[in-house]
């Protein structure tokens, strides 16, 4: 009876797979028997550079920014410390903005973690459940005296980015309109409401408090205590142009009295 | 509108991309069917999922997984295969495959089809995986033979003996990719022509072809990567013509999936596999019994 020898642990294979310094995995071989370290890397190149081009598709305006020789050389850090839990990619590199922001190299470009997070909700937002948007008529046809309490639940696709930096700008320049003559103030903070109330995701930019107020609409605040809180903390917060937005854009799903 | 569901084996597939959609939308070319990477489908809604209903509403589709991890040492991913499970109850595909291949470890997913040793331990493993994907998806699938780059030298049987032992014990079928098989009989110094002799083509429901792009090794062999990115090469079309020969007709599929071209590019590669096929039907260009 032939006896099954121990295959390598597919432990072994895995390690050499995201770490160039180990070694072939023993009983790795070409078709003389022999290791082959060139014929291993095929797979070695494969994960990474797949790798890669899903982050890449996920962070578009990132790439830009960085160039693609950096962004490739950041991307297989960053898959050695955040390799995918799942085979869905969509849902792979939502720690990308926060490993760039303690990435000590990049100190120098603190914008950049905003910039994809926006792109990490654009891409969630565009993969989101289909419902429609609330109808803007439902909650006009409530008395004025009970608009103060109705209370909403958010649109699956909504998600608020606040940013010290101008990251609807940025997106533009880089992302929505890249190559076109974009003016970017990196003076000014912006804030975007990405949302989808059909099939094209919206990246709105943000009146000043309307994050705060969106932001608390989708938290299930009620709309007068959500008002209450964007004008304690921002001064000029004008509630009717921002409640006109957060319709617009389809970011509210239904209202509840 | 009534979903077609035959699938006609004298029409060849494409792989369905998502740039190529408002096109093929719009002309209705003559495709047999679409094949979708599942996984590229696992989100809850948005554009995938409204392209796929229409292009569903038109054409069979088939369903490939390429994330399952059957080859795994591991258990299967429940939620990932109750996904799988979704997306076929939604979409009813004509065809359902995956691969002999591993994909996740731990809790890693490395987004490449890597090797499995073809010993005893692994048979088991694999048939177990397979009997728990037909039992959960309640369907027959197929298993796609592997492009590989590296042998183990743990193996005691050789890939074919592997393949009609997992058909034998879980009447899973067949996916015949011809370019894997140039690919890895070429790295693995192998006639193709003995291997796809010696293939279970009784088992085969669906054929793939694919382009490869050609490397050396680190002792200057000739090495194949299965790239898909571009034609398929002329000895994989001899192959394929070879095949159809001895067992009809089969259901064939066109991988293209990087550097993807314009959809007439793609359109042209289906229509040279569907003149074969037809060909074939038609009794034009049988002559080996």
């Amino acid at each position: 009876m032939r006896v099954d020898p121990k295959a390598p642990a597919a432990r072994d294979f895995a390690e050499g797979l995201l770490f160039p310094g180990h070694p072939v995995p023993a009983g790795v071989v070409g078709p003389d028997g022999a290791p082959d370290l060139k014929r291993f890397n095929v797979y070695r190149n494969n994960v990474i550079a797949s790798l890669t081009d899903a982050l890449a598709a996920t962070y578009p305006a990132v790439r830009r920014l960085l160039g693609e020789t950096y962004f490739s050389a950041l991307a297989r850090e960053f898959i050695r410390a955040h390799p995918p839990r799942s085979p869905v990619l969509i849902w792979f590199g939502q720690a990308f903005p926060g490993f760039m922001e303690t990435f000590p190299p990049l100190a120098g470009y603190p914008y950049l973690g905003d910039v994809a997070r926006a792109e990490w909700f654009w891409l969630q937002a565009y993969h989101a459940a289909d419902v429609a948007p609330l109808d803007p008529a439902l909650l006009q046809a409530v008395p004025s005296d009970g608009l103060g309490l109705v209370r909403f639940q958010p649109h699956p696709a909504a998600s608020v980015v606040r940013s010290r930096f101008p990251v609807h700008c940025l997106l533009q320049a880089n992302r929505f309109l890249a190559g076109q003559e974009v003016d970017v103030d990196m003076t000014q903070s912006q804030d975007v409401l990405i949302s989808r109330p059909d099939v094209d995701v919206l990246v709105v930019r943000l009146k000043p408090g309307g994050a705060v107020f969106t932001q608390a609409l989708l938290d299930g605040v009620a709309l007068e205590q959500a008002a209450q809180q964007a004008s304690e903390t921002t001064e000029g917060f004008s509630l009717a142009p921002c409640l006109r937005d957060v319709l617009a854009s389809g970011a509210l799903a239904h209202m509840n009295r | 509108m009534v979903r077609p569901k035959l699938l006609l084996a004298e029409t060849a597939g494409a792989g369905l991309k998502a740039e190529h959609a408002v096109e093929i939308l719009r002309t209705s070319p003559e495709v047999g069917f679409f094949e979708i990477h599942a996984e590229n489908y696992m989100g809850a809604g948005g554009a995938p999922h409204r392209i796929l209903s229409a292009i569903r509403d038109r054409y069979p589709v088939s369903l490939h997984g390429v994330g399952l991890s059957i080859g795994a040492e591991g258990p299967l991913d429940r939620d990932h295969l109750c996904r799988l499970k979704a997306l076929n109850d939604r979409y009813q595909p004509a065809l359902f495959s995956e691969h002999l291949a591993w994909s996740t470890h731990d809790t890693t997913y490395f987004n490449d089809l890597l090797p499995v040793p073809y010993t005893e331990g692994a048979l088991r493993r694999v048939c177990d995986h397979i009997d728990e994907v037909q039992n959960t998806m309640g369907r027959r699938m197929l298993l796609e033979n592997p492009s590989t780059y590296v042998a183990f030298s743990q193996s005691t049987m050789t890939e074919l003996d592997f393949l009609r032992e997992i058909v034998v014990r879980t009447g899973c079928g067949l996916l015949l990719d011809v370019n894997n098989v140039f690919v890895s009989c070429t790295n693995h110094e192998m006639a193709p022509e003995e291997y796809l002799s010696a293939f279970p083509l009784d088992h085969v429901d669906e054929i793939h072809l694919g382009g490869h792009a050609p490397d050396t090794d680190s002792a200057g062999r000739p090495l194949l990567i299965d790239t898909h990115d571009r034609e398929v090469d002329e000895a994989v079309w001899a192959l394929f013509r070879s095949v159809i020969d001895v067992c009809g007709p089969v259901p064939t599929l066109i991988e293209w999936d990087n550097d993807v071209p314009p959809w007439p590019v793609l359109c042209h590669e289906v229509a040279a596999a569907s003149k074969i096929l037809r060909a074939r039907a038609s009794g034009e260009i049988r002559h080996a019994s």
